[in-house]
């Protein structure tokens, strides 16, 4: 059980949050909105050590050290006009957080007590979605980069290969929802990663900060569901937050470059023209 | 109230919260908010240090930790930039080009 007070100060961190969308929404608050919600992912950081008892406190340090360094040398070394490549970067790596939390979370089901249906779902649904965000993630950073063609890559059978992938991890995450274990959440893990190379593939460079957006709403749903997986509330919360407003987002910035999300995402595999 | 019906109850709040309170941005700041929401799902950091902190095999915690570090990047980086971002706004608005 999480103590109480714990709980509150979630429930603060939550608000900072709710907050910070709020003030990310106009010019004069921006920047504040922006510094409520690095104080909300703080004060949660700090508390979830008295969550329960948990062991490995020092390498844990470490790698909350280790990655805050990575983080924030990045974010000040870029050049301004390599910062999408990086949100895309960041992006990804989120996502490929939460799938791992979920890999490991589908690997303990096999020796607890029988976890519910819903739950295994959503482990299963977090591992797939968080691996299409982070394998998605990486392919649009290489665009912006330069690592790639910014063109669309299209190859005949793409699209088959595309909708196949999909099914199977429907089917996957069906068979892991009913017997969980550490070989149905790999799978998963890849047919995920697959599905997020051919999402993104055949977008063509003027577009990607779009998919970029979606990838990103992607991540806040898999976040959502690993909250419900872990029972922890502010992940819930924060994790659906981004998923809403990731969506309204991507949708309002399609329609300000005039393009729609579907073209975006499949107007080269109808053939149609995309912005190269 | 059953335990799975609050969830659903937080769900479905928080995708009108979510709705609701960007409704209103202006289209230059799409990007900054984009990137500020893409710092706020760096908070499953905080699930990360949960797997790894009760890790009862190796593979789990370095499962964790490998999640851990991946989480605080997204988590801190993304807010540094998002910081970033609108610096360069808040100063572009404040120099106006004379005409």
């Amino acid at each position: 059980m999480i103590p109480v007070w714990v709980q509150v100060v979630y429930l603060v961190a939550a608000v900072c949050f709710i907050l910070a969308l709020k003030g990310l929404s106009s010019p004069k608050t921006a920047r504040r909105g922006n510094l409520i919600g690095a104080a909300g992912a703080l004060v949660a950081t700090a508390v979830v050590f008295f969550e329960r008892p948990l062991g490995n406190i020092v390498p844990i340090l470490i790698a909350v050290g280790l990655g805050a360094v990575l983080g924030a040398v990045g974010a000040r070394r870029v050049q301004m006009t390599q910062m999408p490549q990086l949100v895309a970067l960041f992006n990804g790596v989120g996502g490929g957080a939460a799938a791992i939390v979920a890999v490991a979370e589908l690997h303990g089901f096999d020796r607890e007590p029988a976890p519910s249906a819903v739950t295994t779902t959503a482990a299963a649904f977090t591992v797939v979605v968080g691996a299409v965000s982070f394998a998605g993630s990486l392919v649009t950073f290489a665009k912006l980069q330069g690592l790639m063609t910014t063109r669309p890559v299209v190859f005949p059978g793409l699209p088959v290969l595309f909708a196949a992938t999909i099914l199977t991890a429907i089917a996957a995450i069906v068979i892991a929802a009913v017997d969980p274990g550490l070989i149905p959440a790999i799978a998963l893990a890849v047919l995920g990663l697959l599905a997020g190379v051919l999402l993104v593939l055949p977008v063509g460079g003027a577009d990607v900060p779009i998919v970029i957006s979606l990838l990103n709403a992607f991540t806040g749903l898999t976040v959502a569901a690993g909250g419900y997986v872990l029972g922890n509330v502010l992940l819930l919360i924060a994790g659906t937050l981004v998923g809403a407003s990731g969506t309204l987002l991507t949708v309002m910035m399609a329609r300000g470059m005039g393009r729609s999300v579907t073209s975006t995402l499949f107007g080269a595999l109808r053939g149609g023209s995309t912005l190269g | 109230m059953n335990d799975a019906v609050v969830w659903l109850t937080i769900l479905v709040l928080s995708i009108f919260v979510g709705l609701e309170v960007i409704s209103k941005v202006s289209s230059t700041l799409h990007t900054p908010l984009m990137s500020g929401t893409n710092a706020i799902h760096g908070i499953i950091l905080i699930g990360a240090i949960s797997v790894a902190g009760t890790a009862d095999s190796a593979p789990v915690l370095v499962l964790g930790l490998v999640a851990t570090v991946l989480a605080a990047v997204n988590l801190v980086g993304g807010f540094v930039v998002t910081d970033r971002m609108l610096k360069m706004f808040t100063a572009r608005r404040k120099a106006p080009p004379k005409r």
